[in-house]
């Protein structure tokens, strides 16, 4: 096909030439940063927790008036709940991974050191590494016999006294090589307040924090042998199988309302709700940029449409005077599609510094990381596609004009 | 004269239908989109106390000890409780409030209703005045109410017609976690967005049904939401009942300074109660004040979130995507009318009047393509509205944005009008007559 006809044709129908390349080239600039924007958020929403989502519940609960012992009313509810049918394990915590509401500990590696090394999650309660069925990768999980009651350690805490500590405690692999990068964690101490120390005793691979906005810091957790009393904020956690978690959670609901009529359920939910409830915000952006996405390339599809009809309209005079001099059908059929790869590989180029521009200009105001390279091609490929998509109805109208129109004078 | 123009519009509309068909649609989708995204950040980034915000500001102070846990110069972003209380006892500015959040079970006397939770404030006196909040009943509680530990409460519009059927409920009791409550007012509806005076219990659709005095909840051990940040030995309040240690800050103080003299002054005494409290030993910092009003404090919490921002504009690159080819397909249309335009300007008709001619075609097309954009906007919203989020509520389409609606659609259509129409009206008329 030689290209200097078609050329010096666009050449003569400059503006329509711009606009569609200035189309194309937004278009472009949107699709790249737009699959880019998609492809993190189902990345994002695609973070690990480390428990097994399918098999938990959640039954969160408060007394209307507290109990006594608070610490004695957990360890009857725990025992209630053991008790149901299908149930397998029975933990207690303060947080859950995705949940939303987190609790988190500054880590210091000295007792002495000014600034915290980190912020992680601090894990408090019973039974949690079976419960959730956290993989233990190195030393071992916590022994009942480790557990100490929350009141005694803010007691101790707050008197400045380090009578206590260390306490064991189980870190995240992610925390571990943070912390301890290339060296065994099993045995080392680290400080959450001046007077309070830890000894990891175990290592899991992979336990997500409650509220894990930064995907950097988002594994980084630790479980503390801590009973806590029944309160509001607590969750109690059921292990169950997939199949049996409806029925699960209307019995333990049950039972529980059943040991104390007068407490109120606040919450009683399959884990996969927490899930979905904590990236509902990116599941529906991701949906939204999915949805521009299509339109973009829908309405630029149309659009080159209705362009390529007005040049075929207007062509076709000159069409019937190459068909009458021996082109073949085929030949104008290829004439407008190299036309239109014309086109869009002028509007893909100005597409792809513009795409560079934005990725820039939303690097910077939301802290997002660059566009990867990987992208570009995606843009390209996707509007040649839509291109000879959009092209292929008009040119083969144009292929179809009879050779005998050279010779009417419209 | 634009009668004409609009009947000669609308025949050319009529003969291209598929062409003219394809620019509405196109502006359409490009305003429905831009004005669903435009209409939620119009929605989040409003001003949640029209009138009062200027005069409202939340002092910050740093009672942090010289070890600084927390990285960064700025001070926490909420107050301990002792500097609370002295602050809101030091009454330097024209109004004061301290407080916190929490959720409280309401036990109901009819046996029919089982006990439920509700979201609760404990603050003090001066919050319903500073805040505007509107009574239907009744009235806040005083100062000296404060101080006593009054049992009164204040409940909203929607518990009072939950629990006593919209009656005037002021003077009736109300059992609150095993203690009851004398009803000391009924708030009308009050829903300021975002939740601006505690941004830690939740920024959007957040609402609080009953108020109660802050001393007579911490008297109760009624149980707290929202966070806290500790330093030194303190712990948060990890426990139900046990509130966050003295080296904790998890509530927040708001002041009402009615001139820019007053804030400057309520500035300089924070200055001097930092230093003070440094010299009695509590502080160990140098004095770090912050004082921002309002709308300044909502920026520094970054509270529009930037999801938002982020979809407003894709669909205004979306918009600008439509726009382009509305522009070419307008030209495409206009260029094919060459002949038609050439002789009507062989006629008599001036290029000023070719022009005109053209616009109003364009404007014809925006006024359609912005009306169905607008049907889109509204069903954009109503899928915003059903999504989950804890803003999604609030997308609705006010009188403000549907006027900017309908300028953006037609300004945008004519401006995409006007280089189609300059290039056909500047047609050559004998060279194209000659050319047919």
């Amino acid at each position: 096909m030689e290209l200097r006809p078609i050329l010096a044709t666009l050449r003569r129908h400059k503006v329509i030439l711009w606009l569609l390349m200035l189309e194309i080239a937004l278009s472009c600039a949107i699709i790249c940063n737009g699959v880019f924007l998609v492809a993190q958020r189902l990345q994002h929403m695609d973070m690990p927790s480390g428990i097994a989502e399918h098999e938990l519940v959640q039954i969160q609960q408060a007394p209307i008036a507290p109990p006594s012992d608070r610490y004695a009313r957990a360890q009857e509810d725990l025992a209630t709940l053991r008790a149901i049918p299908g149930v397998q394990a029975v933990g207690m915590s303060n947080q859950v991974p995705f949940g939303g509401a987190s609790s988190n500990g500054n880590v210091m590696l000295s007792p002495t050191q000014p600034h915290r090394t980190l912020s992680a999650a601090e894990y408090f309660g019973e039974n949690l590494v079976q419960t959730l069925g956290l993989r233990l990768v190195a030393g071992r999980d916590l022994r009942p016999d480790e557990y100490v009651d929350a009141d005694v350690v803010i007691r101790e805490l707050a008197s400045g006294s380090g009578k206590g500590f260390p306490v064991p405690m189980i870190v995240s692999q992610a925390l571990a090589t943070r912390l301890w990068p290339q060296r065994n964690p099993l045995g080392r101490l680290v400080w959450l307040t001046p007077t309070a120390s830890f000894r990891v005793v175990g290592v899991v691979r992979t336990l997500a924090r409650a509220n894990a906005y930064d995907t950097a810091t988002a594994q980084y957790s630790m479980i503390i042998p801590l009973h806590m009393g029944a309160d509001k904020d607590q969750s109690y956690l059921l292990r169950t199988r997939p199949q049996d978690r409806q029925r699960v959670l209307a019995a333990a609901t049950a039972a529980l309302k059943r040991a104390d009529p007068t407490r109120v359920v606040t919450h009683a939910r399959t884990y996969d709700r927490i899930r979905s409830d904590y990236f509902k915000d990116d599941h529906a952006t991701a949906g939204m940029l999915v949805s521009v996405i299509v339109a973009v390339l829908l309405v630029t599809g149309l659009g080159i449409v209705g362009l390529a009809s007005f040049w075929v309209a207007q062509r076709r005079r000159q069409i019937g005077i190459r068909r009458a001099l021996g082109a073949r059908r085929a030949d104008i059929l290829h004439y407008f599609q190299t036309e239109n790869f014309l086109i869009v590989t002028f509007g893909i180029v100005l597409g792809m510094v513009l795409a560079y521009g934005i990725s820039l200009f939303l690097m910077m105001r939301y802290e997002l990381p660059r566009l990867p390279a990987g992208y570009f091609p995606v843009g390209a490929l996707v509007l040649w596609g839509i291109g000879q998509l959009a092209v292929l109805g008009p040119a083969l109208r144009a292929a179809a004009v009879p050779p005998v129109v050279a010779t009417r004078s419209v | 004269m634009f009668g004409y123009y609009l009947h000669l519009a609308w025949h050319s509309l009529r003969r291209n239908r598929v062409l003219t068909a394809l620019m509405v649609l196109a502006i359409a989708v490009g305003i429905g989109a831009a004005m669903t995204t435009f209409t939620v950040l119009h929605v989040l980034s409003g001003d949640p106390l029209p009138g009062r915000s200027g005069e409202l500001y939340y002092p910050q102070i740093d009672p942090q000890d010289a070890r600084g846990m927390m990285p960064g110069p700025m001070p926490p972003e909420q107050v301990t409780l002792i500097d609370g209380m002295n602050l809101l006892r030091a009454k330097r500015a024209d109004r004061q409030a301290l407080m916190a959040g929490g959720t409280v079970p309401i036990q109901p006397d009819a046996s029919s209703f089982d006990p439920f939770y509700v979201e609760a404030r404990y603050t003090t006196a001066d919050f319903f005045a500073m805040f505007g909040a509107p009574f239907l009943y009744g009235h806040g509680w005083s100062g000296a109410d404060d101080e006593a530990h009054a049992r009164d409460v204040v409940i909203t519009r929607q518990l009072d017609d939950k629990l006593f059927s919209g009656a005037d409920s002021v003077g009736r009791a109300l059992r609150i976690k095993d203690t009851t409550f004398r009803i000391a007012g009924v708030l009308d509806d009050w829903h300021p967005n975002p939740h601006f005076y505690d941004l830690t219990t939740g920024a959007y659709n957040y609402y609080e049904q009953v108020f109660l005095p802050l001393q007579t909840a911490l008297e109760l051990h009624f149980d707290k939401n929202g966070s806290n940040d500790c330093w030194g030995n303190g712990t948060g309040g990890m426990q139900g009942g046990a509130y966050p240690s003295a080296t904790c800050v998890w509530l927040q103080f708001w002041v009402q300074l009615d001139s820019p003299a007053k804030a400057a002054a309520y500035r300089q005494f924070l200055v001097r109660y930092s230093e003070e409290q440094k010299a009695l030993g509590r502080f160990q910092r140098a004095p770090n004040v912050r004082l921002r009003n309002l709308t300044q404090w909502l920026d520094y919490n970054g509270v529009v979130p930037g999801d938002v921002r982020l979809q407003a504009w894709m669909a205004f690159g979306f918009l600008l995507v439509c726009l382009v080819n509305t522009v070419g397909l307008m030209l495409a249309k206009f260029l094919r009318r060459a002949g038609e335009l050439s002789v009507r300007r062989a006629l008599g008709a001036s290029r000023r009047a070719l022009f005109a001619q053209l616009l109003t075609e364009s404007g014809v097309i925006g006024i359609a393509g912005g009306s169905a954009g607008l049907l889109l906007a509204l069903f954009g919203l109503w899928m915003v509205r059903h999504r989950t989020s804890d803003y999604a509520a609030l997308a609705h389409l006010d009188p403000a944005m549907l006027l900017v609606t309908f300028a953006l659609a037609t300004g945008a259509s004519l401006l995409a009008g006007v280089l189609p129409a300059w290039r056909a009206c500047n047609v050559a008329p004998a060279l194209q007559l000659k050319s047919n």
